[in-house]
Parts: structure tokens; sequence; C-alpha cells
């Protein structure tokens, strides 16, 4: 069966692109619906860059855990190892007089240890990602704890002047109520983000890595007889998730400056919920990392919605776990619908009773 | 001798836990040929060409590839080695497209350049007259396509050997010979084909030497040309054609114009059986004959429902029903004993007694229980009265023999007091004596009016016990034999496509 005529036929959109598009819409329905709202605060493109600036950590953490969900894991580790980093930089810094570079080198090491031992848990003695990233999460937490317990604030001048350092961009300032301009700050945060974002987005989209994983996550039987070594794949998953975790911990130092007991704390499931949001399916093989800042986004601007409103703060929380019910249950729709069987939940590999057959 | 075996293996074990699934086997390809791996299911095709591939790693043997030993830790491995294979369940992934899936996996690269891959998986399926756009997403590809798919992957390997194990089971006649076009192709270019099919047919069009296995054995190389096909079912099954005559125990049931128990009309379910005709009068016992494999199981799970049903008509005593799942096939008054007793039949924590009343418990529905005195006697009648072997009725059934356990879900079927009862291989793995007693249960039922169906492996068992034969050949009815007459050479020449003598 040729197709006719020479007009090359428009494919359909893969799952992973519908679902990209589904938050996309959602995001700019939500942001629109805000800028309705609440004009004066949501039409200033300072509050836009804001929420990367002000929330890169948690951003960086929903791309780590896409990227361990679009291979059929999970890691819920991330918010502990993320605050035993803050922690330990502080403390690193503080107390003992180090350097900052030495303190981003601290950061990674910690975030990389944590993916070494759980990836090669997880991958290489076949045990299920919950239960050794719950570990983790304790693991993390318990740290945190006997490191140091009370707030210490960095009062390093290198690192002060990293903290407060603002890139201006005088072309997209606002003015304010007294009539004066003020020209658009960006903190580091955010920049570390973007690049984030593009790195790992190119490196889903082009790289070995990136397709192996896709393949893993979507069957990751079929993926080993089509000679992809899986375990190395889920491996270097968790390795990365764990890295950009850490990565987290110092951007999350860089903007708030000091190492606090509470830091991350239930960060991982609000990131995991981002990550839905954003289109990444629990049940792995599906997902596009533009869509977890997306995802992110959206809920950060929820919060930021219900709390111009002025009312109970619990009703984020509220709004957010409907929101996550919406969504999985649409996701799961939506693949059954375009898959042409009938309607089934998509629930991932690690919960137990999920597996088929 | 400048040997033109590509591969040889020799002295292939293979054992999982309980199961011996490979015991001394060998196998050799020459250059350029073509090679069928035979075998009934479970004989051990796949396991060995599993082994072969990588897939799992052997116990014991010897594999040699162009006279060098060799040992695959991965079908990564072996792929890089120059063997391609396509399973026997399609192994490629739905969430990725067309392109990268017959490209991931390959040679060393460590950027995906998408234009060249869909460039080059264009022309490649454009030269196989594949229906199918590199960039669509193999999920929107339909179960043919996607086999095509994985052989094209295979075909462009340019591997030197190709194992195709059933890659004909969801082709269509025409695309069936676009294959044996491309094999014929690979074949003159030196590569060495193994081909595991069920197909008896396509087996002799397309081969030139023919390996068969049984139960994990090794039971002969053959020349195609000098085998014949009838030889050929009757070693694969291990009976010998000059088996002895049967005594026939069961009278033919006399033509009369009844209305029978159950009349299926074009009857087929998502398992992949031709769609065939089958009726039942009341107190007949017929059995479906064929090689495992030829589709009897499907076709009696097709009236049961046990797989969705996708199109057909079934009247019961006449009146037409839509028989949609177990349930309305068992409030119809149908039983059914699958085949496979520990993953279908019973469920091994539970007692002997819960096991018993499962079936006529899940009828009344669970909001009415039978209370602990009905259970206690319906479970004690059918243990004294099948002679169960079991210290309580409290019993878990997983402590039973084999035998015992079977009589136990035997048991299940008879407390619903069906018209109608399917036994699925009710005499696999038991030992002779519960064979014998379960043989003489099935004409003792049929006495009293209960239609039976009785499906076995073992064709002389079905001859002592079935009035009426229905031969099945590649997921097809291929033919009926009844009368007291039928011997087992009758059965396996319909098998083999020769037809009555």
């Amino acid at each position: 069966m040729q197709t006719t005529g020479t007009i090359k036929q428009r494919e359909k959109l893969s799952n992973s692109d519908l679902l990209l598009v589904i938050a996309a819409g959602i995001f700019a329905l939500m942001y629109g619906f805000a800028i309705l709202s609440y004009p004066r605060s949501f039409l200033q493109f300072q509050t836009f860059f804001d929420l990367f600036s002000l929330n890169a950590p948690f951003i960086i953490i929903t791309l780590g855990i896409s990227v361990v969900m679009i291979g059929g894991g999970i890691d819920i580790s991330v918010g502990s190892v993320m605050g035993l980093v803050t922690m330990s930089c502080a403390v690193l810094m503080e107390l003992h007089d180090g350097s900052v570079g030495g303190a981003i080198l601290l950061a990674l090491a910690i975030g990389l240890a944590f993916g070494l031992l759980q990836g090669f848990l997880i991958a290489y003695l076949d045990i299920q990602p919950f239960i050794i990233t719950l570990a983790g999460l304790f693991l993390g937490a318990g740290l945190l704890t006997i490191i140091h317990k009370d707030p210490l604030n960095v009062t390093s001048p290198a690192f002060v002047a990293l903290r407060d350092y603002e890139i201006i961009v005088p072309w997209l300032g606002t003015t304010n109520r007294l009539g004066h301009f003020i020209p658009l700050q960006i903190k580091p945060g955010a920049i570390v983000v973007f690049v984030l974002v593009v790195v790992l987005v190119s490196m889903m989209k082009w790289s070995r890595f990136g397709r192996n994983l896709y393949a893993v996550g979507g069957n990751s039987q079929s993926a080993r007889m089509l000679g992809i070594n899986v375990k190395r794949t889920r491996f270097f998953s968790y390795v990365l998730c764990g890295v950009l975790a850490g990565s987290a911990g110092f951007v999350f130092v860089m903007t708030t400056g000091a190492g606090n007991v509470g830091n991350g704390a239930g960060m991982e499931m609000k990131a995991i919920a981002a990550a839905i949001i954003g289109g990444t399916m629990l049940n792995g093989g599906v997902g596009n990392l533009l869509g977890s800042p997306i995802g992110a986004l959206t809920l950060l601007t929820i919060n930021e919605l219900i709390r111009a409103a002025g009312v109970d703060s619990n009703l984020q929380a509220i709004i957010a776990g409907l929101l996550l019910y919406l969504f999985i249950v649409l996701q799961s729709a939506v693949v059954s619908l375009r898959g042409g069987s009938s309607f089934a939940l998509a629930l991932p590999a690690w919960i137990p009773f999920a597996r088929k057959g | 001798m400048e040997s033109q075996n590509v591969l040889e293996m020799s002295g292939i074990d293979k054992s999982f836990p309980g199961v011996k699934a490979l015991n001394d086997v060998r196998f050799t390809l020459r250059k350029g040929e073509v090679h069928s791996l035979m075998g009934e299911n479970g004989a051990g095709k796949s396991t060995l060409i599993k082994v072969m591939t990588g897939v799992y790693q052997k116990d014991a043997g010897q594999i040699t590839i162009n006279g060098e030993p060799m040992e695959f830790r991965s079908p990564q491995d072996a792929q890089n080695f120059g063997i391609g294979t396509v399973y026997q369940e399609i192994s490629l992934c739905h969430n990725l497209t067309v392109a990268e899936n017959t490209f991931i996996g390959r040679g060393n690269y460590r950027f995906v350049n998408w234009n060249e891959i869909n460039a080059r998986t264009k022309e490649l399926l454009d030269s196989l007259g594949i229906p199918a756009r590199p960039t669509q997403q193999l999920s929107s590809c339909s179960l043919a396509v996607q086999q095509m798919i994985a052989i094209a992957r295979a075909i462009d390997m340019d591997c030197k050997i190709l194992v195709l194990d059933e890659p004909t089971s969801s082709l269509d006649e025409d695309e069936v010979q676009k294959l044996f076009g491309l094999m014929r192709e690979l074949k003159s270019r030196g590569v060495g084909i193994i081909f595991v099919t069920h197909f008896l047919d396509q087996v002799y069009e397309i081969s030139d030497r023919i390996t068969v296995l049984r139960n994990g054995q090794f039971i002969g190389e053959y020349e195609a040309e000098t085998l014949p096909q009838l030889d050929l079912v009757s070693k694969m099954m291990g009976k010998a054609l000059d088996a002895v005559a049967d005594v026939h125990t069961q009278e033919p049931v006399l033509e009369d114009d009844s209305v029978p128990v159950l009349e299926a009309t074009a009857l087929s379910s998502a398992a992949g059986v031709q769609p065939f005709d089958f009726r039942i009068r009341k107190g007949e016992v017929n059995g479906f004959a064929g090689l495992l494999g030829s589709g009897r199981s499907e076709s009696v799970r097709a009236i049961f429902a046990a797989d969705k049903v996708t199109g057909g008509e079934v009247r019961v005593h006449g009146k037409r029903v839509k028989l949609t799942k177990p349930l309305r096939a068992m409030k119809h008054g149908i039983g059914y004993l699958p085949e496979d007793r520990k993953g279908d039949g019973l469920i091994a924590e539970l007692s002997v007694r819960e096991n018993i009343i499962l079936a006529l418990q899940v009828m009344k529905g669970f909001f009415r229980p039978l209370s602990r005195r009905q259970a206690e006697a319906f479970a004690d009648e059918f243990i004294a009265a099948l002679k169960i072997k079991t210290p309580t009725s409290s019993t878990p059934i997983e402590s039973l023999s084999g035998g015992n356990q079977q009589k136990v879900i035997l048991a299940r079927w008879l407390l619903t007091r069906p018209d109608y009862l399917i036994l699925d291989e009710p005499t696999r793995g038991i030992d002779v004596g519960t064979k014998v007693e379960i043989q003489k249960l099935v004409l003792r039922l049929a006495s009293e009016g209960v239609s039976v169906t009785f499906i076995s492996s073992e064709i002389e068992e079905m001859l002592r016990t079935c009035s009426r034969l229905i031969v099945m050949k590649d997921r097809a009815i291929v033919g009926e034999l009844s009368g007291s007459s039928i011997t087992e050479s009758d059965v396996m020449h319909m098998i083999a496509g020769g037809g009555r003598e």
C-alpha cells in the first residue's frame, strides 16, 4: 500500500507530545486566568521570572524525577537528598571555611553517591525502586538532622555575592505603582534551570541514552531483545536523577542562603505531581522533559493564585490533589483510547499488583 | 573438511525451576539453508533459540559459530555478532517510531541522526513493500505490520544467521509469500536461517532440513525432501504409526434430530482461531484432536468465553445466547476444566473444600455464601465420589498430588451440575490409575446425559472416550472423524493433510 500522492503525510502526535501539548495548554489557561484575575502582579514579567528564580530547585528535581519516570521507575529520595545537600553545603561554607566551588563539588558528590547506590541496587540487583528510594528518603533526612540541627546562615562574602547576584534585563522591566521603572532581575538559579532544560531535553531527544531510556520505560523486555543494555540504562537514569537532586540542593542554598532541617521535606511528592501534570506518565516510556518545568509552573501558579486570593492555604494542597486525579485519569484515557484498547488506569510496574499477566 | 556449518550446538541442557526444558539437544545450521525447528508447544524450540541468542544462559553444552566456541551473555552480544532474531512475541517498543524500532540498540552511535534513520528506514520499508511510514508510532501499526518491521530490522542487520521464531502467525497468505521470497533471497546470499513454525505446509515449502524436538529432547535431524509429512507429525507427537489397533468402548451416537445441547456457528475469539462451527448433543462425548498449538484449547476457550469472543453465534438448547464471559457460560450450564491446571485452575493456598465450592459460589454470587455445613457436605460428597486422596477437606490443595488436584478441579465443575463439560487435557501429568478413573468418569457422565468435550494429547485416550473427533490443524478445523473404527493413524493422516485412508 503506497501512500497516494506526493504530499508528505503528517503524523499523528506521539503520546509524549500530545500530553505535552495538553500540559502547555493547561498552563496557559491557568496563567491566563491568573492574569485576568490579578493583572497587577501576574502581568509583570518579574512575577513570571520569579517563579523560575525562587523555585529553581523544585523545577530541577522535577526534571530528575521525570527522567527516572520515563525509564519506568520512581525516585522519592530526591527531596531528602536535596535537603541534605543544602545543610552540608551550609556547614562546609560556614563552619569549615569552605569555598563556593568546594560546596558545588560537595553537592554534586552527595547527589552522585545517592544516585550510584540507588541505581546499582535498583538496576543491577533488581529491587523495587519505590522501596530503595524510600530508604534513601529516610537516610537523607536522618543524615540531615545529624549534621546540624539549627538553621545555618551562610555568611562568607564570596557566597553572599553569589546569592545576591542578579542578572538585570533592562528591556523587560516593569513600572511600579509610583511610576518608577524597575528592570527585570533574574537569579542565577533560573539560569541553571534554563541550561538544564535545554541540555536534558536535547539529551532525551537525540542521545543514545535518552532514546534507550524511552525504550526501556516503554517495554523493558522488548528493549532487551532489541539489544539495549536495560540495566545500564536504568542505572544511569538514577545516577542522573541523583546528580540533579544534588545540584538542586546547591541552587536551594544559593536561593535561600541557609541550611535548614526542613529544607526539601516533602518536595519529592510535589515533584512527582509536577512531572505528571507536565505529561510524564507514571508507567514509563511517555513524557517530554519540556513538560516538567511546565508542570512545576502550573502547580506554582495555582499556589500563587490561591495566595493572591488570600484564602486558606490548605486549599493549595486540595486543588493540587484534585488536579492530579484529573491528570492521571486524563492520561490513562488519552493513551488507552488512542491505543484502541478499552479504558484502563495506567499503573506503573513498580506497584506490585499492577503487573499484568 | 571445510565445515559448511555456520552454527553448531551440542549437548545443550537448560533447566527452569521444576522443569528440564532442554536435555542434551543438538542443532546445526549450514550456510545458506533454511532449517526448520519443529516440535509441539513446550518441546523446547523457543528455549533453544533463546539459549542461542543469549536471552537465557545454558546449563551445559557447547555452541560454536563458524567453528569457534561462542557464548553470548545478552541479546545485544548476539546481535552485534550478526545474529538477527525475530521472536514469537513481537519484541518492539510501542512508544517509539517505526524508524527508531528499526535502528535502536544497533551499532555504535552517541546521538541519533533522525533524518538519516528515517531515510534509511523508508528505503528498507519500500524495498520490502511494508505499508508503514518511518515516522509513524509503532503502536499505530497493525500486528502484521509490526511483525514485518521486526523482520525488516533483522534483515537490515546484515546478519550471518537469521532466526525466525513463529514469524508467520500474524501474517496473511500474501505476507507469508512475501516473507518467503525474502528468505529465499537471503538464503542465496549465504545467510543461514532458522525457521520455527507450527504450520506444516509452510515448513515443506521453504525448508531444506528439519530438526525435531520433543519434550526438550533431540529427536532427529532430517532432509525435508525425504521426510514425509506424516512421519514428521508422528515424530513430533512421539507415536509410531503402526500403533496398536484400538479397542473402542464408546458407542457412536445415533444420528438423531434432537436439538444440540450447544451449537456454535462461525465462532471466533481474540486468541486467533479460524471461525469454526461446533455442535454437541446430549450425552455425547467428542474431542478436539491436533498437535499442541493447533488451536484446540483456543476453540474450547472460545466456547466458554474464556478468551474475548470476537464473532459468531452460540445456541444453548436451541436458544440463542450471548456468552461474553465465563460466568455467563457457567450460568448456561457449561463447565470448563482448563489446560493449565496451576495457572487457570487451582488456587494453591486455598483448601480442598474451598477449591471445590469455588465455581458454585461464584455462580451464586459472593453475597450469598454457602454455609460452612453445606460446603463441608459438598466437599465430603465429592471427595468420596471421586476418591480424592486428601487428609481432610481443609488441607491446602497445593499439598495434594497432581492427579488429586485435578480431581478437585473436576469436582468443582461437577458440583455446578453442568449440562456440558469441557475438559482440556484433564489427564496430563497424572498417574495412569487416575487417568483411567477420569476416563471412566467421563463415560459415566455421558451415560447420565452430560455432554462432554474431551481434549487430550494422547490420541489413543481420546479414541477410547470420544465418539466423534474434530481434527484441527494450523488453528482451523480440517475434518471430523466418527464411528467406532477410527484409528490413531487415521487421525495422524488427517492432521498431516492426507485425509482418511
